[in-house]
């Protein structure tokens, strides 16, 4: 996030640069908490960690950019596309790689989402015209500002924090009303058991993956004008583990309000501590966290009955 | 015969610690806990002497897998305490009651899936174990012997209990009843002085219960090892027990020979129910 | 499957259970004894890597292999041990007390990251070694002063009672000797109440503190042992590269650690070996790949691709491991022609929540 310098007004040049920089780490910790909501999504269904849900958010850039940049798509037009060719990637990844190893320990299944992060990485790279180049994505909201009582606020920013409320409203709507949400619990505690209650499980595991790379590739898109586009922007997608846990793991508000905590964190240190540290403040942050209270903000605890 | 406890609990049903002049062997005394506001075990105290074998029986959910629970230390009784030989065990962790000579199987068998039935054997040696980690990366001669001893006396527990057959199987593909005899042979693996026994016939088939009963015979008789033991069933229960308390919703409401229990109207209520269905 | 007659105890306590082990091991260390008459000086940089990168794969066994843990974050113990070892070295202090107080510095550290992770499991711990990793990066960073900062540091060869050691031959011995030694470390420690102990952890915490396996000690010992034998890699990793800076201990390089455990096969020592010959040997085949790729390719991502496609390959197909693929081979010559292809079939299991565990 690039910090602006606030134009003198009366009074108010720390406190206009204060609420710029928290406006920044807003929509930071917007993205942040998009991409902990994809990999939370797929935790509860299958208790699989994505950890190559970064790398998918920065695919699903890719894709939003061959369409808006190099296509010329209108930008709505764009989001579709990526979403809706990141969710065939996503339910492609999870019928190819991760339905196989069904039943595995959990710590392997992860093994294995590195190494699709790896492979996605690699393909990007290797593909023609888009290789390791760094792009800029066309969006309306670029340059544009708003001068809101004497602080001049990046509409880019707002647009962020914008779209990511829409996106959550449309998805709590979805498990509100859709059968979905119980479906998802029960095969995450006991695939067994949900095979006998008539769970399609396979396919249910399918459509979470699909719908978390849509929510990986809407975040692409979001973060995409203050990254740019490039084959290591998926690196971000680590910070959102942090923010799923001082979320609480396994907990979909958890996930948004982690990544909220987790960007504004990493503005203010950026403004306020010695250099360095705010690469390292939400790992910091996390590390506090597990200490103190591993489940997070509204996560459960639970023990073994012997 | 039940005298008036004092204290806020009330009066029926309650049980006062059986007074005598030595310390008893093993004796808990009014331990309770709760989970999240539903008293799981209240107000328990009874008191096993050295060499007995002394039985628990309950309807499911009465506590007693949580009373075992207790005693080992898993989590902390809110009240009440546990005197083994003297000793109070309050505030101590598993692994340190373990080392004075507890030793417990468990309902839902807790065994080390991913190694051989030597080995879990062998990892019950735990608390003898007498050299320390530069010796053992060494592997000097001390380490050595003190293997070997180990090795010996699993054997004799192996010999006890007729596995043989399976001492280098895995455990993870073993089927269920002989799993349930590998729990009972590892916890003696420890050579403990107080065994307990959390439903040691659940799952097992009339002839394997039948073998368990001997096997409980022996561990008291020749072992000389003091038996605790939650049981469902009261064909077992009688014919090994010497003492039984019955317990119905974390309360105990009998206490006596498996005779006396038996026939005790609280404990045919618990059991059968008080109005028909 | 070799079928062998047991007469005492005493026989399954050794390491070298039959005279069939004594034969192959003991040609094994001829062969690694003699190699260096025989191959040229490029192969004998790669097994000083080969070497190397063994001690890391037995340190991070010993932790997630044997007991349970998991660390996503082991560079770091690679970064202490390496910096240690460089800075003692330039301070004067002689490899032979240079190297075991970089073990025993990385082992305390190993402590400090041991104590705080005894609560956590899984995931948890996962993303707590990954922090830890991503902060001991950045204090190496910051701390421009003891450590020379992103501008690095320069580390001179090894000097041995008097000695230098320059000549990759020299050097080959040498990596060769500590690393033959940490492997019967681990061989010991596997066979005795201790090694049990960690697999008990493994296997189930709860039942392990109940057979009288104190958890924290345990655990936390299973930490400083790992980070011990990290960071001894990591003091030769130090004078192999012979330049050192922060970012050649980033997650990149945990995940490449994990992966020797992986495909080497979790739970044997062979397996760190020979994972960790997998992993140096890949890119030059790589390399040689990237000659057969489509124009308009560009190579650079190649690597990674075939990185990761051999990562999820393994996992799926052969969840041993290279020694649980050589054992299966060596079964089938064995067993001819009786061999029967589903005698290592895994067991078809169903996920249960392992958040209750």
């Amino acid at each position: 996030m690039l910090a602006r310098i606030a134009a003198p007004s009366e009074g108010g040049v720390v406190i206009s640069q204060f609420v710029q920089l928290l406006l920044a780490g807003v929509a930071q910790g917007c993205v942040y908490a998009l991409v902990a909501l994809g990999f939370v999504l797929i935790y509860k269904a299958t208790e699989t960690v994505n950890f190559a849900q970064g790398d998918m958010m920065m695919l699903g850039a890719f894709f939003a950019l061959t369409a808006g940049t190099f296509m010329g798509w209108p930008y709505w037009v764009t989001i579709l596309f990526a979403v809706a060719s990141m969710a065939l990637v996503g339910m492609l990844i999870e019928r190819i790689v991760l339905r196989p190893v069904l039943g595995y320990p959990a710590f392997t299944v992860v093994m294995i989402t590195i190494g699709v992060g790896y492979v996605l990485r690699g393909l990007v790279t290797m593909m023609p015209g888009w290789g390791t180049e760094t792009y800029a994505l066309a969006t309306p909201f670029a340059d544009k500002v708003i001068n809101f009582g004497g602080v001049v606020l990046a509409v880019q920013e707002i647009a962020v924090i914008g779209m990511t409320a829409a996106l959550c409203l449309v998805l709590y709507l979805f498990f509100r009303f859709a059968r979905i949400g119980v479906a998802m619990q029960a095969t995450s505690q006991n695939q067994l058991a949900a095979y006998y209650m008539g769970i399609p499980v396979r396919r249910v595991n399918m459509m979470i993956w699909g719908l978390s790379a849509g929510v990986a590739a809407f975040a692409g898109i979001l973060l995409a004008p203050f990254t740019f586009v490039h084959s290591n922007m998926g690196y971000i997608g680590l910070k959102a583990f942090p923010a799923a846990v001082v979320g609480g793991f396994g907990s979909v508000p958890g996930a948004i309000v982690g990544g909220l905590i987790i960007g504004v964190v990493e503005a203010l240190s950026g403004l306020y501590l010695p250099e360095g540290f705010k690469d390292v403040a939400a790992y910091v942050v996390v590390l506090l966290v597990l200490l103190v209270k591993p489940s997070g903000i509204f996560g459960e605890t639970a023990t073994k009955k012997v | 015969m039940t005298t008036p406890n004092e204290g806020t609990r009330g009066v029926t049903g309650g049980q006062r610690p059986l007074v005598s002049s030595l310390p008893a062997f093993f004796s808990v005394e009014n331990l309770g806990i709760s989970f999240g506001g539903v008293r799981a075990v209240d107000d328990v105290s009874f008191e096993v002497s050295r060499g007995a074998v002394y039985t628990i029986i309950g309807p499911n959910g009465a506590g007693k897998t949580t009373i075992f629970n207790l005693i080992g230390l898993l989590y902390p009784a809110s009240s009440g305490r546990i005197v083994f030989e003297g000793q109070d065990l309050t505030g101590t962790s598993p692994h340190r009651v373990a080392e004075l000579g507890i030793a417990r199987t468990f309902q839902n068998i807790e065994l080390f899936e991913h190694a051989t039935v030597l080995q879990n054997l062998l990892i019950g040696r735990h608390r003898h174990r007498r050299t320390n980690l530069w010796q053992e990366l060494l592997y000097l001669p001390a380490v050595r012997r003190a293997e070997l001893a180990q090795r010996e006396a699993v054997e004799k527990v192996i010999d006890l209990l007729d596995l043989q057959h399976y001492r280098d199987s895995l455990v993870a593909g073993l089927p269920y009843g002989v799993r349930k005899v590998i729990e009972l042979a590892r916890a003696l693996a420890t050579e403990p002085r107080l065994l307990l026994l959390d439903e040691p016939s659940s799952g097992l088939n009339p002839e394997e219960t039948d073998d368990m009963a001997y096997w409980i015979e022996d561990i008291r008789d020749g072992l000389g090892i003091t038996v605790l033991m939650v049981e469902h069933d009261m064909n077992l229960v009688s014919r090994v027990s010497d003492r039984v308390l019955a317990l119905n919703e974390g309360r105990p409401i009998a206490e006596g020979t498996p005779a006396e229990v038996q026939s005790h109207p609280a404990v045919v209520e618990a059991y059968l129910g008080g109005g028909d269905d | 499957m070799r079928f062998f007659f047991k007469t005492d105890y005493a026989q399954d306590l050794r390491i070298a259970r039959h005279g069939g082990h004594v034969f192959w091991y003991g040609l094994l260390l001829a062969v690694l004894v003699a190699l260096p008459l025989f191959v040229g000086e490029y192969f004998l940089t790669q097994l000083h890597f080969i070497a190397i990168y063994s001690i890391v794969g037995f340190g991070l066994m010993l932790l997630v292999g044997f007991t349970g843990q998991i660390s996503l974050g082991h560079a770091a113990f690679l970064a202490v041990g390496a910096y240690t070892e460089a800075l003692l070295q330039a301070k004067g202090v002689p490899f032979l007390i240079s190297l075991p107080t970089a073990a025993l510095f990385s082992a305390a550290v190993g402590v400090i990251v041991g104590l705080p992770a005894l609560r956590l499991k899984g995931i948890y711990l996962a993303i707590a070694t990954i922090a830890f990793n991503v902060i001991v990066e950045e204090i190496i960073t910051r701390w421009e002063g003891l450590t020379g900062g992103n501008s690095g540091l320069q580390v001179k060869d090894v000097v041995l009672l008097g000695q230098s050691v320059e000549s990759p031959t020299a050097f080959y011995y040498l990596c060769l000797v500590i690393t033959v030694i940490c492997c019967l470390f681990m061989i010991n420690l596997l066979r005795s109440p201790t090694g049990r102990a960690f697999v008990a952890i493994r296997d189930s915490e709860i039942s392990a503190s109940c057979m009288g396996v104190n958890l924290a000690k345990y655990k936390t010992m299973s930490f400083a042992l790992s980070a011990a034998l990290t960071g001894i890699a990591g003091a030769l990793y130090a004078h192999k590269l012979a330049f050192i800076s922060p970012e050649q201990f980033n997650l990149f390089v945990s995940i490449e650690m994990v992966t020797i455990v992986i495909l080497g096969g979790i739970g044997s020592l062979h397996g760190a070996v020979l994972g960790a010959a997998f992993i140096i040997l890949l890119p030059q085949g790589i390399a040689i790949a990237k000659d057969w790729l489509p124009p308009g390719m560009a190579p650079t991502g190649l690597q990674a691709v075939i990185f990761g496609i051999i990562l999820i390959a393994f996992i799926i197909f052969e969840p041993l491991g290279l020694y649980g693929r050589w054992v299966k081979v060596r079964t089938w010559f064995q067993l001819f022609p009786f061999y029967r292809r589903g005698m290592f079939k895994r067991q078809k299991t169903y996920t249960k929540s392992e958040r209750l565990r």
